[in-house]
């Protein structure tokens, strides 16, 4: 179909090229413009990827690959390293999809198959509208409302039972039960990713063809059936796609994290106690750096590039295929 | 969603299905409608809190006073809303014009070119980078430079955000203009960039204008670019936008986290402010492009 356009766009290119007058000239420059518009998205992206690892580099030399390895972060004695911002980042964002995505394919699922019609409108909406929430928001939310409840009712009692078992009694054993760590930001960040997890999830369901489905049904299948046979077998390349996207929305949360993730440089084995992220830590920290600090803050910035370009990179791949097409 | 495509299942027939396969079923979509209940909670459970905690906020000099200093009483957002006006504003004038012709670039001239895939690609890449890293790529290239922050860093920098949204639904908008009016039009006799405008972006003129809706919902609320690049300030601001600049979301973060009531009562009330403006703005989108995905 664009094809023909195309050829028949390009075939008037030649042909205005023989007329003159002004009209020429400002085909040549809107053209221009639309290239050179084009040309900056190509422009910008590189030039975050320059300035990060420009202000990173120095941290880079001093410290070599022990940068990636070290925990200590140590302002007066000037020793930086990434691994505890890195590991809170990845089990932040890792216990954010072990949440958000059985949540965000249930709410898929329950939007194309199961909700009445009258209701599906005004709740798709809902769950949408969840997405346009700022971050900051969903920080105090999590820090005000979240964090309390949590403490109280899951934290405490969830450390008086496991205390002194092994490694239970250890992961989920809370120190100070105030409500804030690793955990906490998990799950903040899982309530932010299921608006987007699920709504690419419903397209993708909603483009299997409808006769897959009644004939499911037609056959005697159960919803269970029919969902766990066609819809997920069907979709599971894009669905997996989307929990992609959603893990590099969540591996990149700044202010939702700051406010919950207790912001703590401790390499802890329980997921109640503080941490910290990539994104929290430069937040939390950049506007007071200075010299090698924010040659480390930067350096940061830049693992936080790659981790989220390469998962990005996946997640466009795998749901490409359908999008475009 | 049409309507063939919104089968919902069918009741089961309960005595002819075995207990087993009623019991997973009857659990998947226990399952499903909780999960959906839940969602509902916590955006009910955001707009309650807000609500609660932001109307008391809501007194005669809130809109009238800038933000109070540390310890002293009264007081409002009055410069916060406006730093956040002149931000915001900056930041669509920049990336409208540019997103625009870059998804018209995408969806008129290169539709199929190998550089329209790697910008789309890319464009996709930048619409779900983390922003905080395009606050630090800000205040490598403007703020350290120039030597301090300000509005028009600040204001960059939510443009760099804006930016690949419009892109993304200018494109897929022009695409959904049908082949035959560029034809029809060129057909006439119209150069390219006459038929562009004067009749695919016509045509698409609805969904383009929701892409900018959206991409000003997006950047409304952006806190951590602006941490950066904007900052905060407790009072009015220069008029050539030098220094640090009051905008809402930042002067959030600050009174939130602030032992002072009355600040913490004045981020509360900047909250339910900016998080109705942004619901509304997003409501406003849906009800502007519906004519579109309709045809």
């Amino acid at each position: 179909m664009p094809a023909l356009t195309e050829t028949i766009v390009l075939a008037r290119t030649r042909a205005t090229a023989a007329r003159k007058g002004p009209s020429k000239n400002l085909d040549t420059l809107f053209r221009a413009c639309a290239y050179g518009a084009a040309l900056l998205v190509l422009i910008v992206l590189a030039g975050i990827l320059s300035a990060i690892i420009y202000g990173g580099l120095p941290a880079f030399q001093q410290f070599g690959l022990g940068f990636l390895t070290s925990s200590a972060w140590n302002v007066g004695t000037e020793q930086y390293g990434a691994l505890v911002a890195v590991t809170g980042t990845l089990i932040s964002a890792l216990l954010a999809l072990a949440i958000g995505v059985p949540i965000s394919l249930g709410i898929a699922i329950y939007l194309t198959q199961l909700c009445p019609n009258w209701a599906r409108k005004p709740v798709a909406m809902t769950i949408e509208l969840l997405a346009a929430v700022p971050s900051i928001i969903y920080g105090m939310w999590g820090l005000f409302i979240f964090a309390p409840l949590f403490a109280r009712f899951i934290e405490i009692p969830v450390s008086n039972i496991v205390e002194g078992l092994p490694i239970i009694g250890t992961v989920l054993y809370a120190r100070i039960p105030s409500g804030v760590g690793v955990l906490t930001a998990g799950i903040i960040l899982a309530i932010m990713i299921v608006p987007f997890v699920a709504s690419i999830a419903r397209d993708m369901i909603d483009q299997i063809p409808t006769i897959m489905r009644e004939s499911a049904y037609g056959v005697g299948c159960t919803t269970w059936e029919v969902v766990r046979f066609v819809l997920i077998r069907h979709a599971s390349v894009s669905i997996i796609g989307a929990i992609m996207l959603g893990l590099g929305r969540a591996l990149g949360e700044t202010m939702a994290v700051t406010f919950v993730v207790g912001n703590a440089n401790r390499l802890s084995a329980s997921i109640f106690d503080p941490g910290s992220t990539i994104a929290s830590r430069i937040a939390n920290e950049f506007n007071e750096a200075d010299g090698m600090q924010l040659n480390a803050l930067m350096a940061l910035g830049c693992i936080l590039f790659v981790i989220t370009f390469i998962v990005l990179v996946a997640a466009r791949i795998l749901t490409r295929r359908v999008r475009v097409g | 969603m049409d309507a063939t495509n919104t089968l919902a299942a069918p009741p089961l027939a309960q005595s002819r299905v075995r207990p087993g396969r009623r019991r997973a079923d009857a659990v998947l979509r226990g399952f499903c409608a909780l999960a959906t209940l839940l969602g509902v909670i916590v955006l009910g459970s955001i707009l309650l809190m807000l609500i609660v905690q932001g109307v008391r906020g809501f007194t005669s000099t809130l809109l009238t006073q800038p933000t109070p200093g540390p310890g002293s009483e009264g007081g409002g957002i009055a410069n916060a809303v406006l730093g956040s006006l002149v931000l915001t504003t900056i930041g669509i004038v920049i990336a409208t014009p540019v997103g625009v012709m870059a998804g018209t670039f995408l969806a008129e001239y290169g539709r199929t070119s190998k550089l329209s895939f790697v910008i789309r690609f890319l464009n996709d890449i930048l619409l779900s980078a983390p922003s905080i890293l395009i606050g630090l790529f800000i205040y490598t290239l403007m703020v350290r430079p120039m030597g301090s922050y300000s509005g028009w860093a600040g204001g960059v920098a939510l443009a760099i955000i804006a930016t690949p949204v419009i892109v993304r639904t200018t494109e897929d908008m022009l695409s959904l203009v049908p082949g035959t009016l560029r034809e029809a039009g060129v057909a006439l006799g119209a150069p390219p960039s006459t038929v562009i405008m004067k009749v695919t972006w016509r045509a698409a003129s609805a969904g383009i204008v929701t892409g900018i809706i959206l991409a000003l919902a997006r950047i409304a609320g952006e806190t951590a670019p602006l941490l950066f690049t904007a900052l905060n300030n407790n009072s009015w601001f220069n008029a050539d936008l030098m220094g640090g600049i009051p905008n809402l979301p930042v002067m959030i973060y600050q009174f939130a986290l602030s032992p002072y009531p009355n600040w913490q009562q004045l981020a509360w009330a900047g909250a339910l402010l900016i998080t109705m403006t942004i619901l509304a703005l997003s409501v406003i989108a849906r009800v502007v492009i519906k004519p579109q995905r309709a045809r």
